[in-house]
């Protein structure tokens, strides 16, 4: 039931990242290029997900979630030097390519090579990023 | 203004498959933190939901163009060096950071959490400068 409700939920995003255009690369670049020939559209896309977010999540949280115990929630609230660094880092490669995480898996069923490499990169950098962490602590 | 449509509606799914993730599972649908913990989980039990999201998030993309006969978009410009340092760069900066545009931007903000906002308003704004040293400074891309 779990597994059902997830696929549910990925099937509804990806549908989502598909449709709003976040998986055309052309289209976030140009949302990206504030400075040069700015095409607004993708405002739209996470303007209407943050709405529904902070209103729906509201709602949720005074509950208990369905199909789990608990809510699994960070509970973090620093904003420390990895938190920052990454980021910036994060959107260095999203300008660079046009794909952050998400549109990037939902754009591996394009079968372009170029995605694919982009993909193996990521999980690489991941990888790559524990081991920084180690040696960092 | 239809331009303005489909990112609305898409924006529209995404915030509402993150309220079912919530509300159903409990969890925050942040993609590259369930990607990431899939993989290191493996198949173990825990991990089968993430693995069925992921599944998901493929699935729905090709749903969407069959059903509804909307071509694919086209191939990234960028090329194959623009894919493997930029792909390299998202996914440390991804984990270092804790979360990408959906964990922080859709889900945090959703959440009120300062730590996503911050994050969230630094990928954005290495984003916008990337773009602009990239197109306007050295005419690339």
């Amino acid at each position: 039931m779990r597994n059902l409700a997830a696929l549910a939920c990925g099937l509804l995003f990806g549908v989502g990242l598909a449709l709003s255009g976040m998986t055309d690369t052309a289209k976030v670049l140009g949302f990206l290029d504030l400075f040069g020939h700015w095409d607004p559209d993708l405002l739209f896309v996470m303007g209407a997900a943050v709405c529904v977010t902070l209103v729906s999540f509201r709602f949720v949280l005074r509950g208990k979630p369905l199909l789990a115990q608990a809510f699994d929630l960070p509970t973090r609230k620093d904003i420390d030097v990895h938190l920052l660094t990454g980021a910036a880092l994060f959107g260095v490669g999203w300008g660079l390519f046009g794909y952050c995480p998400g549109p990037a898996l939902s754009a591996l069923v394009y079968l372009e090579p170029k995605t694919g490499v982009f993909v193996v990169s990521m999980l690489a950098g991941m990888a790559l990023a524990g081991a920084l962490g180690r040696r960092l602590a | 203004m239809t331009s303005y449509l489909t990112p609305l509606l898409g924006g529209l799914a995404i915030g509402l498959a993150a309220t079912g993730l919530l509300y159903l599972l409990g969890r925050i649908a942040g993609i590259s933190g369930i990607l990431w913990a899939a993989i290191a989980g493996g198949l173990s039990h825990d991990s089968g939901w993430r693995w069925c999201f992921l599944a998901g998030l493929l699935l729905g993309p090709l749903l969407y163009h069959l059903v509804t006969a909307t071509p694919y978009p086209a191939a990234p410009a960028a090329g194959l060096p623009f894919a493997v340092v930029g792909g390299l760069l998202v996914g440390v900066g991804t984990r270092l950071g804790s979360g990408c545009t959906s964990g922080h931007g859709v889900c945090g903000i959703g959440r009120l959490s300062v730590r996503s906002l911050a994050a969230t308003v630094t990928f954005m704004a290495t984003g916008i400068a990337t773009v602009y040293l990239l197109r306007q400074l050295w005419g690339l891309a």
